[in-house]
């Protein structure tokens, strides 16, 4: 009697399964590995980093290094020459401690030295230093006499690399931490104005962007004769490196010899050179009692982030404006609808996905942003966002623990902002 | 389209007021524009005078709308050009362009043709059709619509074109000569040193080197994002396994992180591995920050191609590799060229990465030797010759490519 064949479908999972499971985690395994290794753990390097007191100087560690100098080749039986050991402290901040070396005397080679702080031993000499200071040196004369001639004396000492000892503290790698780095990063004055430079260029930049892409995909809608030609025009700021284009709009945009204030003054619509990209503020505005300064570097850099990034959207948004059935408008239009109805009752509504999800992607980018406004301005008058500010603080003061404790009021932005985006964002399908 | 119909009268919602419109905008726009173009191109100092450029381009829309409605298209353009001209010359005494006649009268020539014409065309395109009496608020709206699409077009082209415009030509310019006017890019072809910046970045500033770097370390991270994301993106979308679709959202999740927040950590650990200050160093940065999209692109389109094929190659006892390389690939050629163009394109651009990690001018890829000419004591037209040898390989192959390079940055949502 043969047993039941099971009914149903299949359950759990047989070999074959298991072994194409296997096969799909071999092939995407490089792919697991170097974002693991290039993104996941520098992201959770950084906040070990923004809990130490490390300084940029501190990523050269302390350690022990010596140098053997000897003059001269040729020796003659019973003749003695100078050695000179060099110690050295390679770390420029941090103290090393137990500093010793040891080095033997090559055979038929007798040493001898004065040195309180060395031994010798056997032939093996060995000098103890204690405590070495950062970039601290010290010297030690030994003198070898030679039992028989030698051609090459210099080959001979320095055949026998020097044994270092000595420890002093990784900072890095140390399990020190402090709170110092966050406490300087909110203490600071200019935080607040930090962030909310930030938001303000991340608000405004996606905006521009979005608006003047929603703008060009309007004027390339319709096929006309050099439409491909202004489409791939549109795309150039994208496409070109970045350090082109904003090296090009501060040669532009410069107060003494730009073009484009050299346009506005020959038109007489400005008096004197605008510092575009040097001068914090143009004025107030008094809008309900309410003081708006006009940060006039902000701004531009605000429009250099729409200039260069609307093709972005322009591509989207055209490309979804393609794709709209236009039986939709041939009703439209016979039932009287007028353009800006049609745009704003048909269009927008069939954008809408495209424009959420543009929003949703160039807020993170422009907000991740750093590239353009340090290029631009370096985060002079009054441009510096988080993260020119990360760079500020890691590389030009040199401290490289707030420099990421910068980075994770970023990282934390960033996270705060993609929950409230997914809470309130309306689910599709 | 059916002829707009005049309701007769006037009123706000009249042809008249679209006529008003069309010639200030396009009186105002045309004289800045061609103002400025033959100051850039002439160098002449001109002094556009905005405001009567308004008046003559009112000018020429009265004359469309004047004109008999059936002798438009006969003598529309005609007539309005001819207006357009005369109130400008007039009311500007002889000098349309703030300049005397005889200063560069050749250019002023071209520029004050150029002006009339371009102005009149505009204003009979937009005005061909319209009536002087009330209108339809569909009809209203269509010819507004027509106005701000010309506006647009030119305000467009000349935002997108004109730092592209000023990069090329101050290259070409010394710096004495951009100070005593920056608005003067005509090229002097006489001058035997016209490419004397060119020279001297090839000759003093290893940019040969430059782009020999670049060029290295951006194919070898096409070759290295290729071969990893490939069989990634098979697995993603051709093989099952648990959590599967999760994976292949979440991938895309690695492009929200900020550069700023890894370049401290791997700056770091580079410094202490001394990597930092090597090219292996950037390879090693580069491909991960393009692997992730390039297979969120390639399971996206490995998806769409027939399973069918493949498995038929399976049952014959074609090994998966061997599926791979001699089904998939093939009939994915196109993805490849895309993702291939625009991983290129990342690596090709970076910035940041380069300028935190290579010191040695012998190693610089081009935009950390670009940023290497960032100085006061450099001119600027080196600073820009640069960023235009930076450019043009790029946009080469943008231009020689397009199609691919569009669904390359359509495909996968990209990041910049």
């Amino acid at each position: 009697m043969s047993p039941r064949p099971p009914s149903g479908a299949p359950r759990g999972t047989g070999p074959l399964q298991k072994r194409e499971a296997r096969l799909a985690w071999a092939m995407l395994g490089p792919t697991f590995a170097i974002v693991a290794l290039i993104v996941a753990l520098p992201l959770l390097a950084n906040f070990w980093i923004s809990a130490k007191p490390v300084q940029l100087a501190d990523l050269r560690p302390p350690a022990p290094k010596v140098t053997e100098r000897v003059r001269g080749e040729a020796i003659a039986a019973g003749e003695s020459l100078e050695v000179v050991y060099t110690v050295r402290n390679t770390s420029p901040n941090r103290p090393l401690a137990g500093v010793t070396f040891e080095d033997s005397a090559p055979e038929g080679v007798a040493l001898a030295v004065e040195d309180p702080r060395c031994t010798l031993a056997e032939g093996r000499l060995r000098c103890a230093f204690g405590d070495l200071e950062p970039r601290a040196r010290e010297r030690v004369r030994v003198n070898a006499t030679f039992a028989a001639a030698v051609a090459d004396a210099e080959a001979l000492l320095e055949g026998s690399a020097p044994l270092t000892t000595g420890s002093g503290d990784n900072p890095l790698t140390s399990l020190d931490f402090t709170f110092d780095n966050f406490r300087r990063v909110f203490n600071a004055s200019e935080f607040w104005d930090v962030l909310w430079t930030s938001i303000l260029y991340t608000v405004f930049g996606t905006g521009g962007a979005l608006a003047l892409g929603l703008f060009a995909a309007l004027l390339l809608n319709q096929a006309f004769r050099g439409r491909a030609f202004l489409r791939g025009l549109f795309l150039f700021p994208y496409v070109a490196p970045v350090i082109a284009v904003a090296y090009t709009w501060v040669t532009l945009l410069d107060p003494n010899s730009g073009a484009l204030n050299a346009i506005l003054a020959q038109m007489g619509a400005t008096e004197g050179p605008i510092n575009f990209l040097g001068q914090r503020s143009a004025g107030t505005l008094n809008l309900f009692g309410l003081e708006i300064e006009f940060r006039l570097a902000l701004t531009t850099v605000i429009v250099f982030e729409a200039w260069r990034y609307f093709p972005l959207s322009f591509l989207f948004i055209l490309a979804r404006m393609q794709s709209i059935n236009t039986d939709m408008y041939e009703a439209a239009e016979i039932d009287g609808a007028t353009p800006f109805q049609q745009f704003w009752y048909l269009s927008l509504p069939q954008l809408a996905t495209i424009l959420a999800i543009l929003f949703l992607l160039r807020f993170i980018w422009t907000f991740n942003k750093f590239d353009d406004i340090f290029l631009m301005t370096g985060g002079a008058a009054g441009t510096r966002t988080l993260t020119v500010d990360v760079y500020e603080q890691a590389i030009a003061l040199s401290n490289l623990g707030a420099g990421a404790a910068v980075a994770v009021v970023v990282f934390a932005v960033l996270l705060a902002f993609a929950l409230v985006f997914f809470r309130f964002s309306p689910k599709e399908g | 389209m059916a002829a707009i119909r005049d309701q007769g009268g006037y009123g706000l919602r009249s042809g008249a007021s679209v006529g008003v419109i069309s010639g200030l905008v396009f009186g105002t726009l045309g004289m800045i524009v061609i103002g400025v173009a033959l100051a850039l191109v002439s160098g002449a100092p001109t002094r556009p005078p905005v405001g009567v450029a308004a008046l003559s381009g009112l000018a020429g829309a009265a004359a469309v709308l004047l004109t008999p409605r059936d002798a438009r298209a006969r003598r529309g353009w005609t007539v309005s050009c001819g207006a357009t001209l005369a109130v400008l010359l007039l009311l500007t005494l002889g000098t349309p362009f703030g300049l005397p006649l005889a200063e560069a009268t050749l250019w002023q020539a071209i520029a004050l043709l150029l002006f009339a014409g371009a102005v009149a065309q505009a204003n009979w395109l937009c005005l061909g059709g319209a009536p002087l009496g009330r209108l339809s608020r569909y009809d209203f709206e269509r010819l507004m619509i027509g106005i701000a699409r010309g506006a647009g077009f030119v305000l467009f082209t000349v935002f997108v074109a004109l730092p592209f415009y000023v990069m090329v030509m101050t290259s070409f310019k010394s710096q004495a000569a951009l100070l005593a006017n920056p608005l003067d890019f005509s090229i002097d072809l006489g001058r035997d040193d016209l490419f004397g910046s060119y020279v001297e970045l090839f000759t003093r500033f290893n940019f040969g080197g430059y782009i020999l770097n670049s060029a290295i370390v951006s194919l070898s991270t096409v070759v290295l994002t290729l071969l990893v994301a490939v069989p990634g993106a098979y697995a993603v979308a051709r093989l099952r396994f648990p959590g599967r679709d999760v994976w292949a959202q979440s991938i895309l999740l690695i492009y929200m992180v900020p550069a700023i927040v890894l370049v401290l950590p791997i700056y770091a650990v580079f410094s202490q591995l001394e990597l930092r200050n090597t090219l292996i160093g950037l390879l090693m940065v580069y491909p991960a920050t393009t692997i992730p999209v390039a297979l969120y692109m390639l399971q996206g389109y490995f998806r769409g191609l027939p399973a069918e094929i493949e498995e038929a190659a399976l049952m014959d006892g074609l090994g998966r590799a061997a599926v791979i390389v001699k089904i998939t690939l093939p009939l994915s050629l196109p993805a490849l060229a895309s993702v291939a163009l625009y991983v290129f394109m990342i690596a090709w651009n970076e910035f940041l990465f380069a300028f935190m990690f290579l010191d040695d001018p012998g190693i610089f890829t081009l935009p950390r030797g670009v940023a290497s000419l960032n100085s006061s004591e450099l001119p600027r037209e080196l600073m820009m010759a640069g960023a235009v040898i930076a450019t043009l390989p790029i946009m080469a192959i943008f231009l020689w490519l397009e199609r691919f390079m569009v669904q390359g940055l359509a495909a996968g949502a990209v990041k910049g």
